[in-house]
């Protein structure tokens, strides 16, 4: 299967762990490519040019404020990963609940 | 607070890798974990997705025994896995794993068993697939298809990322 270029996909964009940190390190927050150099101590090309791909591929939106560039997760685009995980987790977290009860019963059997 | 909602499951899957690890705590000790592990009336009570009947058709938990299980839905729909134990004891089970709906792409799939503090039990599953591809197709159909989880679920991956 032919490979989507990293600036189309979001599952492509976020196989790189370098950008991974990017979306960890903004959480839920709004930052500055500033802020970022600081808490990842990388140099300001680099974290550009990391924000730059999660920007292409909608992971990351930006807004200007005064002379500032804020940046934030865009979570809408981050559900079609976690969707793709969900059936599998599911299987298991109904699996594990069930297997909670049988273990309650074997406690109370001893 | 219910047990499931104390006991989180993990799912690790980073892209571009064939693995997965799976992890989940137990409120029980570690020999009874492994009991409903190897005990054929135990493990079809709790084996599969709610709504599915579980038929195990073979299961011989010892070393290099196989099995083969059945998991059929309300509308007949049967999904049919198989494969053999290579270890099968307290501290490591071994086996591995096919989807018979997915014939020919088989994986690996180690557990482990850690005895945690107040009779607590920590179960972490590492599944190695024979591809990227392989495990990425088995982690996205599950074992169901059409399954949708609401927007209220990403936090979680926010905070796993």
């Amino acid at each position: 299967m032919a490979r989507t270029p990293t600036t189309h996909d979001p599952f492509n964009a976020v196989a790189e762990p370098k950008r991974r940190q990017v979306l960890e390190a903004l959480g839920m927050r709004e930052l500055s490519v500033n802020d970022l150099v600081a808490l990842l101590g990388w140099n300001q090309p680099s974290v550009s040019k990391h924000l730059g791909v999660l920007k292409q591929v909608g992971l990351v939106s930006e807004r200007r404020v005064g002379r500032q560039r804020l940046y934030r997760v865009n979570g809408e685009r981050l559900k079609p990963i976690y969707d793709w995980v969900a059936p599998f987790e599911r299987y298991w977290s109904e699996s594990f609940e069930r297997l909670d009860k049988v273990l309650e019963q074997l406690k109370k059997e001893k | 607070m219910s047990a499931s909602a104390k006991n989180k499951l993990t799912v690790t899957a980073e892209p571009g890798k064939q693995e997965v690890f799976i992890t989940r705590e137990f409120d029980a000790p570690r020999e009874l974990v492994y009991k409903a592990h190897i005990d054929p009336k135990l493990y079809v009570q709790w084996l599969g997705p709610h709504g599915y009947e579980m038929i195990l058709e073979e299961f011989e938990p010892v070393n290099g025994g196989k099995y083969r299980y059945i998991h059929k839905d309300k509308d007949g729909n049967e999904y049919g896995f198989h494969g053999t134990f290579h270890e099968m004891s307290i501290d490591n089970m071994v086996q591995t794993f096919e989807f018979e709906g997915y014939p020919g792409h088989v994986s690996l799939d180690c557990m482990t068993l850690e005895e945690l503090p107040d009779n607590r039990t920590r179960a972490t599953i590492h599944s190695v697939f024979q591809s990227v591809a392989d495990r990425d197709g088995m982690v996205q159909n599950g074992m169901e298809k059409g399954v949708r989880e609401g927007y209220e679920r990403l936090d979680e991956i926010l905070a796993k990322l």
